[in-house]
């Protein structure tokens, strides 16, 4: 069997990565150029997927099949939808401006650092694409140790607590998500004669509902909550970015957090519909907790850092609103907001890395008055900080206002409290950028800033160009959804056998 | 008066046996040839032995030899249990050769010692009788008990093989009270007819009484709990090397009869041992994972890890059927491979002369030496269960054939005691690449047959984790006969 291009573009990376270990440990400067080569290559391939994918078809595409575990009914499946072509081209898109980020900041074990990268963008391309829940599952679990190296090994002060911290949380999530998919695998086995991982055929099961299907979506859902994080099980988070060098907080924003929501999309809604329709009020009010709970914690942030951690929770919050108002605007804006939230925020946390670069701090109160020093800096800051807070024009406010006008058909009254969100996202941005960059220059130190280098300029240039072109235009990212997303939502109501908008509304 | 008829001698059926205690005689001899000063050569033998024993394995596979009045049977299952043991042996013996020099304890008694174990094991897996069975734990234990005690000089040597023989003599008491009883209440010795006595009568209570002793003795032998108190203080006590021979070789043989006795022959007595089993699995892969926790000492942490994975293989024997007991079989394949290895990377380490057992030990040993540290972080990997290494797929399929079997509760337990063993495996992962060395490093000793055993253990994880299919069919394919 020749691989396909979506086999090519998931083991791209890896295969790089296992040539770069060849590479002697000195040559530095071959090692990064390697590895951002590699990245771009696979970038290179995978934007062939958007433009031969079929916006029309809300079937999986570019699949490939092959057996691997014939007895057992586990496969290589691998392929994409709407859904998933947005998610893997972000991955490939940010990896290589997360390599390059890295460029100056990474100067210790230079080669460890760019292989594990690698590794990781074949594990998150991995989750995206496979289309079986054993190998799903194979690269969600081992896609957390290059993660967990990346922030304990190049992490700051504090850095193993929350390398730990991340993979405990992670880890007590997903191995029950393990029994679950067992435990799924063997029901479809009894009911249907048929043993397989194989999520396609899976999914057109229709499961009774019952204490089996609740407990399995909990363990699903839990597993997929801690990535995301939904309040309240985001308390990894902080740590982790904080500690985070920044090429890994702007994979691990950028990515790794829409593995979570993914799942939700991806397993919990089409597999267990009846549980998913039956939580999801639950999950409905825990996103809109998270929303203004994140929006509040960001606002008295002192560390910039921590200051966008917390403001992912609330963001995730609005994707989760999305997904769970299981109608179109709803979806749509979810899937978008995945989109944008990677770009912004792994957007500001490069500009986050950029200042600490330089003054190796990233308390707020440290600065001030950065525009008069460098201006070109600040004005791309205030760019990604307004994306970020959902200016109209930009990317943020697409999907924002498409989550919201999906909420507000399902409660009003928590459309309304999830809008509070949107108003504490300028003030705590807004408040930040002005503490940052207008008034007079407050440190001495400050003066001697060096404006963006032509390396920064490179890596932002692509990111603003995406938060603008998504902002003005966006039906170039939301046409190849909607077709998946009408499809998904159909699913979900023909297994549940209710009309999902009527009963949300009640 | 019937003259009593001699039973036919069929020498064939222990064909793996023999080559392995005629290697172990032959070692015998040649220690007393010179050269006196180096025994590298001893090593070199023994492993010739092991790998002629391995193909004798392998060329007998599929056939279904009994001998000695079925006391003896060489079936698959055997001999898959045969392959484990040899490959764990010959790990050990690589790892040996250089490390053993380097402690000063190398000898020709240590290699024949090892080849006796060895064949004490692969009778143990083809044990069809209590008999032979005992005598076969016998041999094998015997021999590990003056293992552990090799390193003459040092303290901890005599109390690991003092312990380890006091405690495993007690054991084996239990043991042979309890095949009297069985005896006693069947009047047969033999798995097949003691299983049909069974069958016959599930409730007799001195065949029950019989075989709980028996268990008993089983529980020791695999240091599950609440039987498991000696294999820490052994573990660190005992030259690494043979550490690693108990941890892989002797649990891989122990498990073979517990799988043929309670999976296999007491079938219809399975729900009375179902619930005692499920607890004893329980509390066996807890207590090792949360005492491993405390353990800064590398050889006591792998000790109750190894506890640990011992009460996961049990959740296999709960489960029984051809999923759980295959599911064992597979998991004991990847549990020799992985810690065969990882306590080969220890043999490798030493610093400022002393093996480097600490945690601490093993600080900036990622930036000294990278391959050996990358080693050791998949051999550790492999134990958390993180794909796709074998460790992972070993712990999918018994947690699947739990699911099947209708113990989720089980399975939910058993993976949650995986993440709570991620966090002590991860310590050491710590001290490798995020922590910087107090004091002289750690330093690899180079040795070139410890770093071949080691290629050989990462060639084993990696192929088990990405490949299991054909392994998994052979496992299938072992317990099938039994379970007919």
């Amino acid at each position: 069997m020749t691989p396909g291009l979506l086999t090519l573009v998931t083991f791209l990376p890896a295969a790089g990565a296992l040539a770069l270990l060849l590479v002697p440990r000195r040559a530095e400067q071959a090692l990064r150029g390697g590895a951002l080569a590699v990245a771009l290559a696979a970038f290179a391939l995978s934007v062939p997927l958007y433009i031969r994918f079929d916006a029309g078809s809300a079937d999986y595409q570019f699949v490939e099949f092959a057996g691997w575990m014939p007895s057992a009914g586990i496969g290589y499946h691998v392929g994409i939808d709407g859904i998933s072509l947005l998610l893997v081209l972000l991955t490939t898109f940010l990896t290589p401006i997360a390599l390059a980020s890295a460029w100056r900041a990474i100067e210790d074990r230079t080669k460890e650092f760019v292989v594990v990268m690698l590794l990781l963008e074949t594990g998150m391309i991995g989750v995206f694409v496979s289309l079986d829940l054993f190998l799903f599952y194979v690269f969600w679990e081992a896609m957390l140790i290059p993660m967990y190296v990346l922030i304990g090994v190049w992490g700051g002060g504090n850095r193993i607590y929350a390398a730990v911290k991340f993979v405990l949380y992670t880890m007590v999530g997903s191995v029950l998500m393990l029994v679950a998919i067992l435990a799924l695998y063997f029901q479809h086995g009894a009911a249907t004669g048929v043993h397989t991982f194989d999520l396609p055929t899976l999914a057109r099961w229709i499961m009774p509902p019952g204490l089996p299907q609740t407990l399995m979506f909990l363990a699903f859902a839990l597993a997929f909550a801690i990535k995301v994080p939904l309040f309240p099980f985001h308390t990894w988070l902080p740590d982790a970015h904080v500690e985070a060098p920044t090429a890994g907080s702007v994979i691990l924003a950028g990515v790794l957090l829409k593995m979570g929501t993914y799942g939700f999309l991806r397993f919990c809604l089409p597999l267990f519909p009846d549980a998913s329709l039956a939580f999801g009020p639950l999950v409905l009010a825990l996103s809109v907790v998270g929303i203004v709970y994140g929006a509040w914690v960001s606002t008295v942030q002192p560390d910039l850092k921590k200051l966008v951690a917390y403001s992912s929770v609330s963001h995730l919050g609005f994707v989760m609103l999305g997904i769970f108002t299981l109608n179109q605007q709803g979806l749509v804006g979810g899937v978008l907001q995945m989109v944008n939230h990677g770009l912004s925020t792994g957007a500001l946390f490069l500009m986050v890395g950029m200042l600490y670069e330089r003054r190796h701090t990233r308390m707020i109160a440290d600065f001030g008055g950065l525009w008069k020093v460098v201006p070109a800096f600040s004005a791309l800051f205030l760019v990604v900080a307004l994306s970020s807070l959902g200016l109209p024009g930009l990317n943020g406010f697409v999907g924002e206002f498409l989550v919201l006008v999906g909420a507000f058909q399902v409660d009003a009254g928590l459309a309304a409290i999830a809008t509070t969100g949107i108003i504490f996202a300028a003030v705590y941005l807004l408040w930040m950028y002005q503490r940052v960059a207008f008034g007079e220059v407050t440190r001495e130190e400050n003066r001697r800033l060096t404006d963006l280098t032509p390396r920064e300029w490179a890596l932002m240039a692509p990111v603003v160009v995406l938060i603008v072109w998504i902002g003005v235009y966006p039906v170039s990212f939301t046409r190849p959804t909607e077709a998946t997303v009408e499809a998904l939502i159909l699913q979900v109501q023909t297994k549940a056998g209710v009309d999902v908008a009527g009963v949300a509304t009640r | 008066m019937t003259p009593v008829a001699a039973p036919p001698v069929a020498l064939g059926a222990l064909a793996p046996v023999l080559i392995v205690v005629g290697t172990a005689l032959a070692i015998l001899v040649l220690d007393l040839l010179p050269p006196r000063e180096r025994k590298t050569h001893l090593g070199v033998v023994t492993l010739a032995g092991l790998v002629a024993a391995l193909f004798t394995t392998i060329a007998a596979w599929g056939g279904a030899g009994r001998a000695f009045r079925d006391m003896i049977v060489l079936d698959n299952y055997a001999l898959f249990f045969h392959i484990v043991v040899c490959y764990a042996a010959a790990l050990v013996v690589l790892l040996s050769v250089d490390y053993l020099r380097r402690a000063g304890a190398e000898s020709g008694e240590y290699y024949a010692l090892v080849l006796f174990s060895t064949s004490g094991m692969l009778l143990l897996a083809s044990a069809n009788d209590l008999i032979v069975m005992f005598l076969a734990i016998e041999l094998m234990s015997l021999s590990l008990y003056v293992l552990s005690g090799l390193f003459k000089r040092r303290r901890e040597a005599g109390e690991a093989s003092m312990k380890y023989f006091l405690l495993g003599v007690f054991a084996s008491a239990f043991l042979l009270y309890g095949i009297a009883l069985v005896y006693g209440a069947t009047g047969s010795t033999n798995f097949d007819r003691l299983a049909a006595a069974v069958a016959a009568d599930p409730r007799d209570p001195i065949a029950v009484i019989g075989l709980g002793l028996v268990l008993v003795g089983f529980g020791f032998k695999i240091s599950s709990v609440p039987f498991h108190m000696w294999a820490p203080d052994v573990y660190e006590g005992a030259p690494t090397s043979v550490t690693a021979f108990i941890a892989t070789g002797s649990k891989a043989a122990v498990f073979a009869a517990l799988i043929r006795l309670v999976v296999a022959g007491l079938r219809p007595t399975q729900p009375d041992w179902t619930a005692l089993l499920w607890a004893l699995s329980v509390a066996t892969m807890t207590v090792g994972n949360v005492v491993a926790i405390a353990q800064s000492n590398l050889k006591r942490m792998l000790a109750y890890s190894s506890i640990a994975h011992v009460g996961y293989m049990l959740i296999g024997v709960v489960a029984g059927g051809t999923a759980g007991a295959s599911g064992v079989l597979f998991y004991l394949l990847a549990y020799t491979f992985t810690t065969a290895g990882t306590f080969g990377v220890i043999t490798l380490c030493e610093r400022a002369g002393v093996e480097a057992v600490d945690v601490r030990d093993y600080a900036g040993l990622g930036r000294r030496h990278p391959t050996l540290a990358l080693a050791l972080s998949l051999f550790l990997l492999s134990l958390v269960g993180i794909p796709p290494l074998a460790g992972f797929i070993g712990k999918f399929y018994l947690f699947g054939a739990a699911v099947r079997a209708g113990f989720v509760w089980l399975a939910v337990i058993a993976v949650l005691n995986s993440a709570v063993a991620a966090y002590y495996y991860l310590r050491v992962i710590v001290a490798m690449y995020m922590q910087e060395p107090a004091g002289p490093p750690a330093a690899w000793a180079p040795s070139f047959a410890g770093g071949l055993a080691l290629a050989i253990a990462l060639v084993g994880i990696v192929l088990l984790g990405v490949m299991p299919a054909p392994f998994a069919d052979l496992a299938q394919a072992a317990v099938a006969p039994l379970l007919r």
